[in-house]
């Protein structure tokens, strides 16, 4: 085994347990004597709560235990927030983990029951009386923040959470000096990430010893360890979380959660393991949700389409409580990235994030970037409207040219290496993008609407240096840590901190320790998830856990092999400088047929009867990397659709994605990112929208009232790629996990439009329903 | 109140006492610890919970379990009689069929009910055979080519 397993599409190593039914996610664990808790929610959007009435609840059958906010007093403190944004004025509400005396968003957490089944924890619910007061709440997005809005925490003047602003180059000159400018208002809808997992957790409690553990479907159980430690006042000694199967996770397994504290505060309270599971209406009501944009954006120009600055106020809608990495998602991650593959020379954004009385907004795939890399490109496709243009030509003469080791844009960012106009080159010609318009102009001719929608990105990710997560106030590192341990037999045992949950990473980093260390990649077994047995790690999420925690692992393995240098040296009896080393063999220039494996020098190391003068036993090492900036994944995307005029029915024909995420390590695994992405970020464009009534009822509130992507309205995405390494980047690589969502809403949302442009219609808020569409096609009729 | 029922699943018989409202899929996953069979919703949508029933695909959230009593059950742990994979889950396999794994027990279950009642569909085929079913992974483009896949293996 070689080399060559860098860039093979091998099939998963994590597959034969997922396929067979024998892989074990969270609800799936059961332990003896094992409880289970279900949590009585607010029915209201904002209410105060009176009196609360469990003493039939109590008395059910196998009831063990209801608790309130009085039981946890003083024993849960708030679930916390742990994205302090600086120079923000940012306000943090208390997120108590049990409601005390008022409640902010339906699917607030007021009561939690325990017993014996599922079925009897359910049951009780129903016979808790809770005496609320309802209050007006505080839902459009566009009046949370003026002086008639209801306010949600006494504290907390106009629902301001914080008010954050990016600027960079003189914006008021650009846009005083501009020949056009164009403006929009957009509507980034929230949405809901329905991870097919709903959250659960199972949590144990050692009376004697005082030891937790927490099994947690979570993509960072590392922070779930510090945060859980630090709510529940259990030493992170004691605590141990597990991070077992988990579902997918898409954002929404970032954030800590009540419910997960109150499950353990019950575990320790009872001192019987307990479980909760959330339903899948819960976890549309209580699990954290994504975007939730107003945004108001122009963009200004030269006659003939050069941009010269961008300008926009956003508000973002966070919901009843600031979500544990919340603060940072329409603010770092989505301002500093307002330049995108574009030389903008001016940039200026204010972002007021605003509470309202609906569900906690966090990280969703993409985190920022897609509403981002929508506002331009959206606002491209304006421009080149206005002046007649081409929008690939428009596109073309704004891009930054290209680079490989660092371009500085407006917003402060530095990129790391791109070729921009090679991505959509690339892509109209494999799009035959000329013979799409000229297809385009006959089907109009009679009467037909189809649509070419294009969408250029770029992308932050590999979060990031822990120096820049300390200046943006991120409550922790950004590193990744990884351990190669090497067993007397050759096989090979990884650990990691990251916490992979679907991204194929166990097979992925097996294929890095195969190219670096000669072995198969069948022979090597990746441990993640459980902080017992797994060095530290911030996380899967962000599209680092290859980026970072690959580069952790790439530097492990070579500080391997030049241990195993100095072996086969001493075992050889030649000077360490004469070692050449190829495919897992270790041998003096020019007798590669003489050489030591490397299953030859981890038995001597493991033995160690024959080791060199001061060298260790073993054979094992350990990094932890931390990445001197993030990484720039890019790309370029094409949608065809076309509208019916008549229904306002929108049939997406044709999708393709170029995307450019250096070298890959497996490319099937990078395929089937760029799928998944893709048609999430479809889903956002055409079907999905999480709708609060104005009372606050979540009307979205189950999967029949929530449109998510179906096969059969889908079709087959073609997938190319160019590749440009990552100049800091040990093996060159950067991100795909989002890429496809932060490309692929845009790139419909334009095809729409364009399809829409001989009938005049005026621009249509997310998503294209038929009704919306059909709608906009009528007033176009009045134009 | 409990009532007997007695069902076999994956070729082995269970008699159990089970309340009237006991869904079939908690019997399975709760009461017996078949774990493979998931739960992804609450409104019979998600197609997480499909098992065979006396050979037909069914959700198991939306059947009692004392509907299923007689019943012979196959359950993803159960899809492959000798221990080894089934043409359908080699495939899924082969074409990277998942990622995170979690809908996978039922995708592979209703990729099955496709190709028995229809032993040779086209790609528009397979995909109206899983409107039923989500993946949220995988934007379903790795699942239809692996149903297209055990096609072909069946055929060759
Ligand atoms: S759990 Fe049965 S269809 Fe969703
Ligand atoms: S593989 Fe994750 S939901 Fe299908």
């Amino acid at each position: 085994m070689s080399t060559a397993m860098f860039g093979s599409g091998i099939r998963r190593r994590e597959d034969p347990r997922l396929i067979t039914g024998a892989a074990s996610y969270t609800d799936d664990l059961t332990l003896p004597g094992m409880l289970h808790a279900a949590m009585l929610r607010s029915p209201h959007a904002h209410a105060r709560i009176g009196a609360i009435d469990a003493s039939r609840a109590k008395s059910a059958r196998g009831v063990v235990a209801v608790y309130t906010s009085a039981d946890t007093e003083g024993a849960l403190q708030p679930s916390p927030c742990a994205w302090l944004l600086p120079d923000s004025d940012l306000k943090i509400a208390e997120y108590p983990c049990l409601a005390k005396d008022t409640v902010r968003y339906v699917g607030e957490i007021v009561a939690v029951v325990v017993a014996e089944s599922r079925y009897q924890a359910y049951d009780a619910l129903e016979l808790i009386d809770v005496d609320y007061d309802p209050l007006p709440a505080a839902i459009d997005l566009e009046q949370a923040g003026g002086p008639d809005a209801p306010r949600l925490h006494a504290e907390i003047e106009g629902n301001q959470a914080f008010h954050w602003t990016v600027s960079g180059g003189d914006v008021d000159a650009a846009f005083a000096n501009a020949d056009v400018i164009v403006k929009e208002r957009i509507l980034q809808q929230r949405l809901i990430p329905t991870a097919m997992e709903t959250r659960s957790a199972v949590a144990s409690y050692t009376r004697a010893s005082g030891e937790l553990t927490l099994w947690n479907t979570t993509q960072n159980p590392h922070i779930v360890r510090f945060l859980c430690s630090l709510v529940t006042g259990v030493p992170e000694d004691r605590l141990r979380v597990v991070a077992p199967e988990v579902g997918g996770g898409f954002g929404s397994k970032i954030a800590v959660y009540p419910a997960d504290f109150v499950t353990v505060f019950c575990a320790m309270k009872l001192g019987s393991p307990v479980k909760w599971t959330e339903t899948r209406s819960e976890n549309y009501q209580a699990t954290t949700h994504g975007r939730n944009h107003v945004q108001d954006v122009e963009l200004a120009a030269t006659n003939d389409g050069r941009i010269t600055g961008i300008r926009a106020t956003v508000r973002a809608g966070m919901g009843a409580y600031l979500s544990t990495a919340a603060p940072g998602i329409p603010t770092i991650l989505h301002g500093l990235m307002l330049s995108g593959v574009y030389d903008i020379p001016a940039i200026h954004e204010e972002v007021y994030g605003l509470y309202t009385n609906e569900t906690p907004v966090e990280a969703y795939r993409g985190a920022g970037r897609p509403e981002a890399t929508f506002m331009l490109e959206r606002l491209v496709d304006v421009l080149a409207d206005k002046l007649d243009m081409d929008p690939a030509e428009v596109r073309r003469k704004n891009f930054i040219p290209k680079f490989d080791d660092g371009h500085d844009v407006a917003t402060g960012l530095t990129y790391d290496s791109g070729d921009y106009e090679q991505a959509l080159d690339k892509l109209l010609r494999h799009a035959d993008y000329a013979g799409l318009r000229a297809e385009q102009e006959e089907a109009r001719q009679q009467g037909r609407y189809p649509g070419i929608g294009l969408s250029t990105y770029v992308e932050i990710c590999g979060l990031g240096p822990s120096q820049v997560a300390g200046a943006i106030g991120f409550q922790g590192g950004l590193w990744e840590s990884a351990i190669v341990r090497f067993h007397p037999s050759g096989k090979v045992h990884v650990f990691i901190g990251a916490s992979p949950h679907g991204q194929g990473e166990e097979t992925t980093f097996a294929q890095i320790v195969a190219a670096e260390l000669g072995v198969s990649p069948e022979d090597v077994k990746v441990v993640h998830g459980d902080t017992d047995n797994t060095p530290m790690g911030w996380g899967t999420y962000g599209s680092r856990t290859t980026a970072v925690g690959g580069a952790a692992l790439a530097l492990t393995a070579r500080k391997i092999r030049e241990k195993c240098k100095v072996i086969a040296a001493h075992l050889l009896e030649a000077a360490v400088e004469d070692m050449e080393y190829e495919d897992g063999n270790f041998f003096v220039k020019g007798s590669p047929d003489n050489g030591k494996t490397i299953q030859d020098i981890a038995l001597m190391a493991n033995v160690s009867w024959n080791m060199p003068e001061g060298v260790e036993s073993g054979l094992e090492a350990s990094t932890f990397y931390d990445p001197p900036n993030f990484v720039f994944p890019y790309g370029a995307h094409l949608a065809l659709v076309e509208v019916d005029a008549e229904t306002g029915q929108v049939e997406l024909k044709r999708y393709i994605a170029l995307d450019d995420c250096g070298p890959q390590i497996n490319p099937t695994i990078v395929a089937g990112q760029v799928h998944g992405g893709v048609v999430q970020g479809i889903g956002q464009a055409l079907w999905e929208e999480a709708v609060y009534d104005e009372d606050g009822q979540l009307l979205s509130g189950s999967m029949l009232d929530y449109a998510l992507p179906r096969a059969d309205k889908l079709p087959e995405i073609e997938v190319l790629s160019t590749v440009t390494p990552s100049p800091h980047h040990p093996l060159g690589v950067k991100g795909i996990g989002e890429a496809g969502t932060i490309a692929s809403t845009a790139a419909v949302y334009n095809a729409v439009m364009d399809a829409l442009k001989p009938l005049n219609a005026p621009a249509v808020d997310m998503p294209f329903t038929p009704e919306r569409v059909w709608r906009a096609i009528q007033k176009g009729k009045g134009n | 109140m409990t009532i007997p029922v007695s069902i076999a699943i994956n070729g082995r018989r269970y008699d159990r006492e089970v309340e009237p409202r006991l869904l079939l899929v908690h019997f399975i996953r709760d009461t017996l610890g078949l774990t493979g069979t998931k739960v992804g919703c609450d409104t019979s949508q998600c197609g997480a919970c499909t098992v065979l029933l006396d050979g037909a695909a069914v959700k198991s959230c939306t059947c009692l379990a004392v509907q299923a009593d007689g019943a012979e059950i196959t359950t993803i742990e159960g899809l492959a009689d000798d221990g080894g994979l089934h043409p359908l889950q080699e495939s899924f396999w082969n074409k990277h069929g998942l990622q995170c794994g979690f809908c996978t027990p039922g995708m592979i279950l209703a990729a099955h009910e496709i190709l028995r009642t229809n032993p040779d569909p086209s790609d528009e085929e397979i995909r109206h055979g899983l409107e039923g079913n989500f993946c949220r992974c995988t934007g379903y483009q790795n699942i239809v080519r692996a149903v297209r896949d055990a096609v072909q293996e069946e055929t060759s």
